[in-house]
């Protein structure tokens, strides 16, 4: 087989770490290929090296941090770590380019967006201003965005998410590089705009003959776009191989427990004991945002509206929506972090939307929740414990029984008790979500909401967390309320599905009858974006 | 049941780098030390100012007016001995030792400096606090600091002296007004930013009283901040004093403190500028000290300002 030249060429590549980091190594003699025409993935949980390399490969680490230290990268046959600065410039932008995660704040916001894309056009070539700007519309109009002649003047913040992405791709694709490097490039945008990225990315590729090196933590984007996958962990690379095989049979455990952790878009089947006793049930529930100023215009913006749904002991009841539907201002209602403009929140026979901060008090012992970012959900000051046992004694529980109750608490979440006493920067992001669901069942909840409380964990520790919620829902015949965007996990906690969009629910039922037959138009839009559908059939099937 | 599998030694986190303790590292900054060195050797000067052969700084001697440095000249101390006293920094328009008169002065400048840094730190704390997180209360407080800002903070010291009469607590306390809407802006966008955390909505959700929450979640992200607030606010109350002294509304003359000592020699100054030049030297070295210690602790404390470490 007469296997064309790869445009890069990774041998060997040692990355160190300063001294006093937990390995020695961020990445450790990694071998990796990107041929024209191809898509390569490079799958990894947090802290596996995966955007290390790609760093590297642009010449973007950090100076004196992380230092290449042996093998070597080849761009279409030049020694990329034997360049000097000024010649890694030369190359940046013009033979490799490189789109990031955050489509907010890759974009200069008090810049044009064409100027920003005829940026790379100046510094690279030396053509006219008249063909730049010639050259800046045909790109925009090859990532698809809607009338590229007014959209050139426009600033960033007047566009989409996606939007930006386009712009960022544009950028990336003005000079035709050899290689497109794409870190996570999907991962801040919604679904259904998530699909229209990488179908872009995939067209794009195909017709411009570039190779590109995609890196993300996500198996279903993995088998909608990947030609080879490159599974990493702990900064060495465990499996790589042709993505038909390795997301079908992988080989290594780790890929395997990986691809084990990804939850299936086929609900399962749970058993339907519910038991009855409506605990929470909203009516025409309503969250009209005013901004209101002396010299200012009010704005109204309509966060939910109309959102009627129930909940009965025992059962999960799933939120799915987008960024902006509404689905975390409802939650926000009923734990009442925000009081509702409108409609009633009935917990038991109370209607408890009008309620006084002061009056409350009662109340806050049934609903709790647990928040999406543990790094940010317990005060850094505090040890878990204090954390832990706050609530309870508030309530006046005595300080002997409240600690009693947090070892038991800390054991039932998976974690040693005796680590109450620390604080939290010493645990990972999965402990940490385990110590702020033992703060919410502290207070002995009816109602347990978890906002996107997993969306934020690597998929292995998200699977084991899920594993954890389910269990003490059983547990303690808890109502959960589960809000998340993510239809996997949705499909494998729920009972019920609630689907928001723009602030309204567009259609509520069983998790197995929304997943098989959904009824509305965004639901089946929203169905069919997500990520590796046909993969995941085929594997659970 | 199954068990869940994530003991604590497994997932375990790395201790994170948490690099030396926060005394260690103020120790290694140079303004810190600068500043802190400085300060702590006024402070004993303010101290021992009976100690460090001083006369008594309101003790005049009219035939010995306007000396230069560094003459002698012999006084009858109180046993009736006879005893030739040094003039280190010389003497002022009605024959008082000047040495004598900067070293007491100090003990005035720093007791200005600190009482109204914590005098201006305690009050606006208070009111940011409680206005950055009861929003009803936050438009009025605001347009009143917002009010205070928009008279010029001598100004204000000058009309409040005016209005309360002259003396040193009217002086810590006029001096101090201006100084707290600043450290009100201060502490409310801390206030206006924690509050969103979702730690303290979780403390909101488990039924924590406001009172609580804003001491045990919001206070302690202030407190960085205001360290450094309250040196600011101490080098330019020493200056005010100064200021205010040397216009002749601030501390009554029989006080010594640096600004009046130079409004007394200002008439003199063409000739003896020695008057002016004493007193004006510390209170630049104080100044100094504190605004380097206060940039040093800034560098040191404030996130904003804080080396990045995560890699």
């Amino acid at each position: 087989m007469n296997a064309p030249a790869p445009v890069l060429d990774i041998r060997g590549l040692t990355i160190s770490l300063p001294a006093g980091a937990d390995r020695d190594n961020a990445v450790e003699d990694i071998d990796l290929q990107v041929h024209p025409k191809e898509i390569v993935c490079v799958v990894g949980e947090s802290g596996s090296g995966k955007s290390v390399t790609a760093h590297a490969v642009m010449g973007l680490l950090p100076k004196g941090e992380l230092q290449p230290t042996a093998g070597a990268i080849h761009l279409a046959g030049k020694a990329l770590l034997e360049k000097t600065p000024a010649e890694l410039r030369e190359l940046r932008g013009a033979r490799m380019s490189m789109i990031f995660q955050e489509p907010f704040t890759a974009l200069n916001p008090v810049v044009r967006v064409g100027q920003q894309i005829e940026e790379v056009l100046t510094i690279h070539t030396d053509m006219s201003a008249s063909a730049r700007r010639t050259r800046v519309l045909a790109v925009m109009d090859d990532v698809r965005l809607p009338e590229p002649e007014q959209m050139i003047d426009a600033f960033p913040h007047q566009l989409s998410g996606g939007q930006r992405q386009r712009i960022m791709i544009a950028a990336a694709l003005a000079l035709e590089p050899a290689l497109l490097i794409a870190d996570e490039p999907t991962t801040a945008l919604d679904v259904t705009t998530q699909a229209q990225i990488l179908a872009l990315i995939k067209d794009i590729q195909a017709s411009h003959d570039t190779g590109v090196l995609f890196i993300t933590h996500d198996f279903g984007v993995v088998a909608e776009i990947a030609d080879r996958v490159i599974v990493m962990q702990n900064g060495r690379v465990v499996e790589a191989g042709a993505a038909s095989r390795v997301l079908t049979t992988p080989e290594h455990p780790y890929t395997q427990m990986l691809i084990a952790s990804v939850p299936s878009l086929i609900p399962k089947v749970r058993d339907g004991e519910t038991h009855h006793q409506m605990v929470l049930a909203t009516r025409d529930l309503a969250k009209t945002y005013k901004s209101s100023g002396l010299f200012q215009k009010t704005r109204e913006v309509q966060a939910a509206s109309n959102v009627n749904i129930s909940l009965q002991r025992g059962e999960t009841l799933g939120i799915v929506g987008e960024s902006g539907s509404g689905k975390s201002t409802v939650a926000r209602c009923i734990v009442r972090l925000i009081t509702p403009t409108s409609g009633a929140i009935m917990i038991h026979d109370q209607d408890i939307a009008p309620l006084r901060a002061s009056k409350l008090q009662d109340y806050r012992q049934k609903v709790q929740i647990v928040f999406q970012d543990p790094y940010r959900s317990l005060n850094p000051r505090r040890t878990v414990g204090l954390s832990i046992v706050e609530g309870p004694m508030n309530f006046g529980l005595d300080q002997a029984t409240a600690w009693t109750r947090a070892r038991e608490l800390m054991s039932l979440v998976g974690l040693d008790p005796n680590a109450l006493d620390r604080l939290p920067h010493q645990f990972s992001g999965g402990q940490r979500q385990r110590i702020c669901i033992a703060r919410a069942l502290a207070m002995q909840p009816e109602i347990l909401i978890a906002d996107e409380a997993v969306s934020a964990l690597d998929v292995s520790v998200q699977a084991q967390v899920l594993k954890l919620l389910d269990q003490i829902r059983e547990q303690f015949n808890l109502a959960m309320l589960f809000i998340t965007h993510d239809l996997r996990v949705a499909a494998q906690v729920c009972d019920r599905i609630v689907v928001m969009h723009r602030g309204e629910v567009v259609e509520q039922g069983s998790a197995s009858t929304v997943f098989s037959s959904p009824a509305h138009a965004y639901t089946k839009a929203l169905f069919e974006a997500a990520p590796g559908r046909e993969w995941s059939q085929r594997l659970h099937s | 049941m199954s068990t869940v599998v994530d003991p604590l030694s497994a997932e375990a986190a790395p201790a994170r780098g948490s690099g030396p303790s926060i005394v260690r590292k103020l120790l290694v900054n140079g303004g810190v030390r600068f500043g802190g060195v400085i300060l702590v050797l006024l402070l004993l000067i303010a101290l021992a100012a009976p100690g460090l052969g001083t006369l008594d700084p309101a003790f005049l001697d009219p035939t010995y007016r306007n000396k230069l440095p560094l003459e002698t000249h012999p006084i009858l101390n109180d046993d009736g001995e006879e005893v030739i006293v040094t003039h280190w920094m010389g003497t002022d328009t009605l024959g008082r030792d000047l040495y004598s008169r900067v070293i007491y002065g100090t003990r005035v400048s720093l007791i200005v400096g600190f009482s109204v840094a914590l005098l201006a730190v305690g009050i606006g704390l208070t009111i940011g606090l409680v206005s950055g997180y009861i929003r009803w209360l936050d438009a009025v407080v605001m347009r009143v600091m917002d009010g205070l800002m928009a008279i010029p903070g001598i100004l204000l010291a000058l009309g409040l002296v005016a209005l309360w009469g002259a003396g040193l607590l009217t002086v810590i306390l006029a001096i101090a007004v201006p100084e707290i809407p600043r450290v009100v802006r201060l502490v409310r966008s801390v206030v206006l930013s924690v509050r969103e955390e979702p730690y303290v909505e979780a403390a909101i959700s488990v039924g924590t009283p406001t009172p609580l929450i804003l001491y045990r979640h919001i206070l302690p992200n202030t407190i960085a901040p205001l360290i450094v607030q309250a040196t600011y606010t101490c080098a330019s109350a020493i200056l005010v004093e100064a200021i205010l002294s040397f216009l002749g509304v601030g501390i009554p003359t029989d006080i010594p403190t640096w600004g009046n000592i130079m409004a007394e020699g200002r008439l003199l100054f063409r000739v003896y500028p020695h008057a002016i030049l004493f007193p004006g030297i510390f209170l630049a070295l104080a100044v100094l000290a504190v605004n380097t210690l206060g940039d040093g602790l800034r560098d040191t404390l404030d996130p904003r300002f804080a080396k990045r470490g995560e890699g």
